[in-house]
């Protein structure tokens, strides 16, 4: 395994398909064929064919590669799994990824590093959804070099009817995904035909093995041909000699002498110096993990991005994505999400879904959330201004992870389209007169107290009594709740769970604009969800947030049913409502519990007031 | 200390460094207190090497941890205490006290026993004690088949637990490192490289490795069909048993008295990489611990062995 014979490099390669069609039989067939699997290995697995395998005496090759024991007793693979191969002539790092419908996810996992992806049909069964929900996916993660491998060909004794068949109904469905190269070969994986070997059994066909291709494909993205991209990862200062700024080169190259900018701020710079794993070195390509030093004292940190003062990326808060959803929870537009894009975190929104893709048949479709494994065309908004280019034209600065904000699942994935233009354009004016000059004025710290509760626990109640104590010492307040907000500002707003977002989206705005505006502002919302009531509490400075949980049992809520609404929504007469058809999520540290159940409103109405008049008091 | 000056890397040995020197990176960006757990094999040798480049100029900026089992070969301990002093790092070592006292042993307690209490308890003691909130190590996918689904960063509930279900996507290379106190995360830079690859930069790097690795004359003990080196005199040879000096190998390192040697003539780094592209034997043949039950290592892994 010397260097001249390894002249391909690696090739990292994505296997996909349905329950069922052989994936895994054809991993450890090409693992076996390769010779990667040592004796003891197969001594082991010979064994365990016994115990487990699924094809009598012979020897289960799909069991060199099912590993967790939950996943063989259920007889599927339930994860990605990454395995290693070497030819003479390539190294091979395959990531196995499941067929079944619920893990879309793993496949995007997978299909994000790889270069190939190898697409498994079962002969008999022909083209399935599955297949053309994993093809779109490929093709959406930038997948450009598709084997489509027509499985267990033996079971339709070698017919090149069948065969050809489904190579042309495949041909026809991915004319329009962007694949550079289709290759389609008949194989089984339990037999070996076609697959280190050409096949006795198919003389009408007269292409290359699975293997010879995989060894010889060219792929190279020519990472090198496109302009220069280098993503801060750390910041290197062991001492006051030297300051350099650690990464990998995303894209392109770069050397010694030549100038940069800073994306974001605009500062240019030019190199002094590169430090790569071998020492000084002149130049840096794509995928090299360097340490570069500029020649002025120019302010970069982690997540800044070096580029080509003439090929600048694009630099903005405003984008337009492809979104895949991974979690159970689903994603609903203005709710914050955490955003990883490059090296840079922040918080991020959808603003808009433009559409929904039904992955079958690629139509599009109006959508108001994604849930679990849906991929839809999206506007985000971003807390800060981050540097991207589009993901077709660079894999590494165009893609972003979202991360949600409690549980910290990564729970969806976005190519980048474009960058959306408006977001440059506009800037935040900044006023004379500010925050501290009109709560100045006023006399008063402004604040806003977030009052939360189910329906009926008395939120309203203790919020009026608390707005006429400040309103008597001289405060100046203001109180927003459902009853003057729903009728005007947000009449177009409904019950359902993007609704309810949406609804305290724009309550936080309002609130935040009356607190800028120097008042002491009280809200009354049912405000369900945790993540809605931080993104408030988040929109408004440090200090300016008091939550209050009115704490009061359902029992009790309903027992009051001022309204009559619980018992409207037992009859069925009204949808998700909070308590009975649609949860609520209590807060986990709330600045201020009220026993709603056993207290009289006076009594919890003081208790607001003596944290308030403290704060005012503290300034 | 700088690395040293090479030229002989292939691409493929290339791409794999970048790959390892960024995730060390990213470790060391992300996270408030991290740590390299450091075995003194081969594979925890090239990610402490791999460390060396990441932040040069500057030194490694975490400690070295060594969970000492009180099994440990004398050459090991005597490689690891030469090596942290060469580098000028921070070594921590720790053997769990309770164990200690209890006195638990391979030989007295058997495997399973010996490599829970003074392995897995000992190394969750130490990473509380220390309060690492991501501990780096050496483990590789294409060592065993629980491990081929393993993350680059692989989360940890509070109390160290692995939870198949709580794994996280990892795409391109943004990982999510995002954890909530108590929970921990163990990072794996060199996830994607095979024994070959680990043995093809040791030698291109020169990157030193334990004795142990190179064939030599040794006294070995055959018992259970393994050869073990009797490394102190605290394991009583049964009825008809005798030393032998034989010409052996280690393919792992681990506690003596649970790592099988074999036959070798191997003493140099060219002879060692022959002798794996001709080996029909999987690398944790030679391991003892593994073979106790079928998807033992998943076992382990969920209870917190490294």
């Amino acid at each position: 395994m010397d260097g001249s014979t390894m002249s391909r490099g690696l090739l990292r390669v994505l296997t996909c398909g349905s329950v069922d069609d052989g994936k895994s039989t054809l991993i450890g067939r090409l693992l076996h064929d390769s010779q990667m699997i040592m004796d003891d290995t197969l001594a082991a697995i010979t064994r365990d064919s016994r115990k487990h395998g699924t094809v009598g005496e012979e020897v289960d090759l799909a069991l060199l590669v099912d590993g967790l024991e939950a996943e063989r007793q259920q007889g599927i693979t339930i994860d990605v799994a990454y395995r290693f191969f070497t030819t003479p002539r390539r190294s091979f790092i395959v990531a196995d990824c499941p067929g079944h419908e619920q893990y879309t996810r793993n496949m995007a996992t997978g299909a994000s590093n790889s270069e190939l992806a190898i697409i498994l049909v079962d002969a008999r069964k022909g083209l399935l959804t599955q297949t053309r929900r994993h093809s779109y996916i490929c093709s959406l993660l930038g997948i450009r070099h598709v084997v489509l491998a027509v499985n267990k060909v033996d079971l339709v004794n070698f017919d090149q009817q069948v065969f050809d068949r489904i190579v042309g109904e495949y041909a026809t469905f991915a004319a329009g995904l962007g694949f550079h190269t289709m290759v389609p070969i008949p194989v089984s994986g339990r037999f070996g035909d076609n697959v280190s070997t050409r096949s006795g059994n198919t003389p009408w066909y007269r292409g290359e093995t699975l293997l010879e291709h995989l060894e010889s494909v060219g792929v190279e993205e020519e990472l090198t041909q496109i302009p220069f991209r280098f993503p801060v990862q750390w910041v290197n200062r062991p001492n006051q000699d030297f300051r350099g700024f650690s990464g990998t080169v995303a894209s392109g190259a770069v050397a010694v002498g030549e100038n940069i900018v800073v994306a974001a701020s605009g500062v240019t710079s030019h190199v002094t110096r590169i430090l790569g794993p071998a020492g000084d070195q002149k130049r840096a390509v794509a995928g090299e993990a360097v340490t570069i030093c500029l020649a002025d004292e120019v302010d970069v940190a982690r997540g800044d991005v070096l580029a080509p003062i003439a090929d600048r990326p694009a630099v903005a808060d405003q984008l337009a994505a492809h979104l895949l959803w991974m979690d159970e929870e689903p994603m609903l537009p203005g709710r914050q999400y955490m955003m990883r894009i490059g090296n840079v975190w922040t918080s991020a929104s959808v603003t808009s879904i433009k559409h929904r893709v039904d992955v079958t048949t690629l139509d599009h479709q109006s959508a108001t959330r994604l849930s679990l494994n849906e991929i839809g065309l999206c506007n985000l908004s971003t807390a800060q201004r981050v540097a991207m280019d589009p993901y077709a034209r660079n894999r590494l600065t165009g893609a972003f992870i979202l991360v949600d904000r409690f549980t910290n699942r990564t729970s969806g994935c976005g190519m980048i389209n474009f960058a959306l233009r408006r977001a440059t354009n506009v800037h935040h004016e900044h006023f004379l007169v500010d925050k501290a000059a009109r709560a100045t004025a006023l006399h008063q710290k402004p604040m806003l107290l977030w009052f939360t509760g189910l329906s009926g626990s008395g939120k309203s109640t203790v919020a009026k009594l608390v707005e006429q104590a400040l309103h008597r010492a001289g405060r100046h307040t203001y109180s927003l709740d459902g009853d003057n907000l729903r009728h005007g500002l947000n009449r177009d707003l409904g019950f359902t769970d993007q609704d309810r977002v949406e609804n305290i989206r724009r309550v936080g705005e309002v609130a935040k604009l009356m607190v800028d505006a120097g008042l002491i502002v009280l809200a009354s919302f049912i405000s369900p969800f945790r993540a809605e009531r931080q993104m408030v509490r988040e929109m408004l400075g440090e200090g300016e947030f008091l939550e209050v949980f009115v704490d009061t049992p359902i029992e009790i809520c309903m027992q009051r049913d001022v309204k009559g609404l619980y018992a409207k929504a037992r009859r069925g007469e009204i949808a998700n409502f909070t308590g009975v058809t649609s949860r609520y999520e209590p807060p986990g540290a709330a600045d201020i519990v009220l026993d709603g159940g056993s207290s009289q409103p006076e009594a919890l109405a003081q208790q607001v007031l003596e944290v308030v008049n403290r704060r005012l008091a503290a300034g | 200390m700088q690395p040293v000056q090479t030229q002989s890397l292939s691409p493929h040995l290339r791409r794999l460094e970048a790959e390892g020197i960024a995730i060390i990176r990213e470790t060391v960006a992300s996270f408030r207190n991290p740590v390299l757990l450091y075995s003194i094999g081969k594979d925890s040798s090239v990610v402490l090497h791999l460390a060396m480049k990441a932040f040069a100029p500057g030194r490694i900026p975490f400690p070295l941890l060594h969970i000492a089992t009180g099994w440990d070969f004398r050459d090991m301990l005597e490689f690891r205490d030469r090596r942290a002093a060469q580098l000028g790092a921070r070594l921590i070592v720790h053997t769990n006290p309770d164990g200690l006292a209890s006195g638990i042993g391979p030989l007295t307690h058997g495997s399973q026993v010996h490599m829970d209490v003074m392995g897995t308890q000992a190394l969750r003691q130490a990473l509380d004690i220390g309060g690492y909130d991501a501990a780096l190590g050496g483990a590789r996918r294409d060592e065993e088949k629980a491990r081929a689904k393993e993350r680059v960063f692989s989360h940890r509930a509070p109390g160290h637990v692995w939870e198949p279900r709580g794994q996280r996507p990892e795409l391109w290379g943004l990982y999510n490192t995002r954890i909530a106190p108590g929970e921990t995360m163990r990072v794996f830079p060199i996830s994607n490289w095979t024994e070959f690859d680990v043995w093809d930069y040791i030698a291109a790097e020169q990157i030193p490795v334990v004795p142990l690795y190179f064939a030599a004359e040794r006294p070995m003990l055959r018992r259970s069909g393994a050869l073990i080196m009797r490394d102190d005199d605290r394991m009583p040879l049964n009825e008809g048993e005798q030393i032998e000096r034989m010409w052996v190998r280690f393919r792992t390192m681990g506690d003596w008295p649970l790592t099988g040697a074999h036959e070798s003539r191997a003493q140099t780094m060219e002879e060692v990489l022959q002798e794996l592209r001709l080996s029909r034997v999987s690398e944790r043949h030679g391991r003892l611990i593994d073979n106790d039950q079928e998807a033992s290592m998943e076992r382990k892994k969920r209870e917190g062995y490294f």
